[in-house]
């Protein structure tokens, strides 16, 4: 088990989110999506200019920024 | 007996406007909560023979204080205490959605929890024990399936059971750890001891927002005593113990343990199929956003839906415009020639006709805008474009209203800029709203090709595109300007659902279609019915002197006189008519708008343009349009109703254009200027009126005063350098 920032992983990768840094609304928004400690993600795509990321978590897909991945590290 | 009222909340794309449209039917209005822009939906449902009022709560994910959208919903919870709030939940998406819910559950307000999208949920093999949920949640739990409008009734009678028999409020009480679970228990004793905020809060919920820092909260709870202070302090000891032990904030915390909650709530409650289900969305997302086919699909739709919307939308703007003329024509066989037929005519019918034209262009292009909207492929969109138009401080979601605008020549503003509601991020929206004016629209297009014809004949087709990349670069680098000045501030993160394909509904397509129109036609009408009689009265006040006048009409009874003898109609015809045009021309100069130009002369001479040219452009102000057919009755080519514009871009505006090639004030400098001050200057004022009633009237004012000062800047520069260019 290894911990890596959210931004390393690899397309169809999965682990568990280890940690979220981001505060005000960055943090707020991630955290209201479900993107918390303990919650599995899986890495689904990237748009085509590699920015932003889509993962799947929870049933569902969501967006974010490369530099907004940064705040979040994942155990794989 | 008072109006009882529901309220409908849950997550964006989880189908609530579908279920409040099959509730509500055509008993629906729209309206404005006070001050903000949010829109207010509310419509009647009857349940048990009883009139029930059901407002529509922007979809949120949460109840925080960060956009409007969540406060609106909030207070409007706290402060109307609806009788009953239902829940809507996509079943699909169990977990994010009941983080909502449990908010609305801390509050204390009676809940129905109702699940949507149950067809889906049974495609993929998921079961959710419904009455093992509405037993873990304290609350009636209903399936149903909006858009087959499956389990409807269930909702009703749910409605019916929680109205018949209020339940006591009792907000859910979560544990929020051992790190948290102490203070604010010592912070709910302080608020309840002190009547903190006349327990308008649950106490609870009240400490977890302290807790959350949430915005709002805090600045009432400063108005509210020395409490504040204490709960304040208890909060900042709590943060450094987690800071020093945890390494995390207590608002983190509290998220986490909402969905640990909501984890243990739902265990026993969902079971999955043992291996997944294919799903339809990731084949397709593997195709729409693949690095390669992607953006090229993305341009196809892109200006398949430009094509459509002004292929589709020709003919209806032609009905309405022919409409707008046959009324014209019975009032002038109805009314005695004079002013107030000129005032009918001229003013309220070619400017309120004018607006009501691009009704069918809103109509179609939100047509096919909900329709990718409601899909989800305008989000894959922003999704794609993002990293780009992030560079400029823009967000992807941007790209569809510059589109719309005229990002390729043809669109129009006022649509564009009212496509600019699907952005949810509110510096991004107001810097896509504010440039979205600089593209060529199809109103501008006429005067560029006219222009190209005198000055740069035969390369009109290269004259347009380089005009329609000037568009693009203002565009670009004016937002850019703007969200580093004006509207300063971290981007809006890009932490956005990428919801699954669906197929939208028509009736849902065809309500948001429809209140758009609707809101334009009303809202818009009136604003533009006013300032169009305004414009008319500048360019026809003061008349021209009585002896001004006399001396005209010696002159034509004189003519008339002498060439009836020599028989020759055909040269008495064009004789007369110039005549016609010279006094039109005298009286243009001699009305306010005329003196406005002349005044403005000194200020408009660097960037060479003429008093006729400053009348032309202050025309435009009320519709590009009129541009080219001021610039023709200020240069005497007869007069030409703005109606007539799209002849003008072929056959007269030629003549139009010799005449300007052979004025000695015009020349390829003062073109390339005027092509520019045009492209960049004020928008028409039906935008304006839009861009008002979006984002707010002192935006609207900005938009005018700036837009024009950065055109002259851009004009000036373009007559400075094209001077020493070409001579």
């Amino acid at each position: 088990m290894t911990l890596i920032p959210l931004r390393a992983m690899s397309i169809n990768q999965t682990g568990i989110i280890a940690s979220v840094k981001a505060s005000g609304e960055l943090g707020r928004r991630i955290r209201d999506m479900g993107l918390v400690p303990g919650t599995p993600v899986t890495i689904v795509g990237r748009a085509p200019l590699r920015d932003p990321v889509a993962l799947r978590l929870r049933d569902f897909t969501m967006t974010l920024r490369n530099n907004e991945a940064d705040h979040i590290t994942v155990e794989v | 007996m008072t109006q009882k009222n529901i309220a409908l909340i849950g997550n964006p794309n989880c189908g609530k406007s579908t279920l409040f449209n099959a509730l509500t039917g055509l008993h629906q209005h729209v309206g404005n909560y006070p001050g903000i822009t949010v829109e207010k939906h509310e419509g009647r449902l009857t349940v048990d023979g009883e009139q029930i009022n059901l407002v529509d709560l922007p979809g949120t994910y949460s109840l925080t204080a960060y956009s409007e959208d969540e406060l609106v919903a909030r207070n409007y919870l706290v402060e109307q205490n609806p009788n009953a709030v239902l829940v809507l939940l996509d079943a699909t998406n169990l977990e994010r959605c009941l983080y909502l819910a449990l908010q609305i559950q801390e509050l204390g307000k009676p809940v129905i929890i109702v699940l949507n999208m149950m067809d889906e949920l049974r495609r993929k093999g998921i079961s959710i024990d419904m009455a093992r949920l509405s037993r873990v949640l304290d609350a009636p739990v209903v399936g149903i399936t909006a858009r087959t409008g499956e389990g409807l009734d269930a909702v009703r009678k749910a409605l019916g059971e929680m109205l018949a028999h209020p339940p006591a409020a009792k907000p859910v009480h979560i544990s929020y750890g051992t790190d948290l679970d102490p203070a604010l228990e010592d912070m709910q004793r302080r608020i309840l001891d002190s009547n903190f905020l006349e327990g308008r809060y649950p106490a609870r919920w009240l400490a977890v927002k302290y807790m959350e820092h949430d915005g709002e909260i805090l600045a009432r709870g400063e108005q509210g005593g020395p409490v504040h202070k204490e709960l304040l302090a208890t909060v900042e000891s709590v943060a450094r113990h987690t800071a020093a032990t945890l390494d995390t904030e207590p608002v983190s915390l509290v998220a986490d343990y909402r969905y640990g909650y909501i984890s243990s709530l739902l265990r026993d409650v969902i079971t999955r199929p043992s291996t997944a289900r294919f799903d339809l969305t990731d084949k397709l997302d593997r195709i729409l956003t693949n690095a390669l086919l992607g953006p090229v699909i993305m341009l196809a739709v892109l200006y398949g839906l430009f094509w459509l919307t002004i292929q589709l939308g020709a003919a209806p703007q032609g009905w309405v415009e022919d409409f707008f003329g046959w009324l014209a024509e019975l009032a002038e066989a109805s009314l005695p020639e004079g002013e107030l037929l000129s005032l009918v005519n001229d003013g309220i019918i070619a400017g309120v006709g004018g607006v009501l034209s691009f009704a069918p262009l809103i109509l179609i292009m939100f047509f096919f805008l909900s329709f990718l909207e409601d899909s989800g492929y305008l989000a894959r969109m922003a999704y794609m474009l993002d990293r780009v138009f992030r560079i400029f401080g823009l967000h992807g979601s941007s790209v569809v209203p510059y589109i719309i605008a005229g990002g390729i020549p043809g669109g129009c503003a006022v649509p564009g800029v009212m496509a600019a509601r699907t952005l949810r991020s509110p510096r991004e929206r107001i810097a896509t709203v504010l440039t979205a004016p600089f593209l060529s629209c199809g109103a501008k297009t006429p005067v560029f090709l006219m222009i190209a014809i005198a000055f740069f004949p035969g390369t009109a087709d290269r004259v347009l595109f380089l005009v329609t990349l000037a568009g693009w670069a203002g565009v670009l680098l004016v937002a850019s300007f703007l969200r580093h000045t004006v509207i300063a501030g971290p981007p809006t993160p890009f932490v956005m659902e990428l919801p699954p394909y669906r197929i939208p509904t028509l009736r849902g397509l065809l309500t948001h279609t429809w209140e758009r129109v609707w809101m334009y036609v009303k809202k818009a009408g009136t604003v533009i019915l006013a300032i169009s009689i305004l414009i008319w009265a500048a360019m026809t006040y003061p008349h021209l002197p009585e002896e001004r006048l006399a001396a005209y009409e010696a002159r034509i009874s004189a003519l008339s006189a002498t060439e009836a003898d020599k028989g020759q109609e055909a040269s008495l015809e064009e004789k007369l008519l110039a005549i016609e045009n010279e006094r039109s021309q005298e009286a243009l100069a001699h009305s306010f708008a005329g003196r406005i130009g002349t005044a403005l002369e000194s200020v408009t001479r660097p960037a060479g343009f003429d008093w006729r040219t400053n009348i032309a452009l202050l025309g435009g102000f009320a519709a590009k349009e009129v541009i080219v057919s001021s610039l023709g009755t200020a240069y005497a080519m007869g007069q030409v109703s703005p109606e007539d514009y799209e002849e003008l871009a072929d056959a007269p505006s030629a003549g139009l254009a010799a005449s300007l090639a052979a004025d000695p004030h015009w020349g390829r400098p003062t073109a390339v200027a005027f092509m520019l001050f045009v492209l960049f200057y004020a928008p028409c004022f039906v935008t304006v009126a839009v861009i008002g009633r979006e984002i707010g009237w002192h935006w609207a004012f900005f938009s005018i005063a700036f837009n024009t000062v950065f055109a002259y800047g851009i004009a000036v520069l373009a007559h400075t350098v094209g001077t020493h260019i070409f001579g």
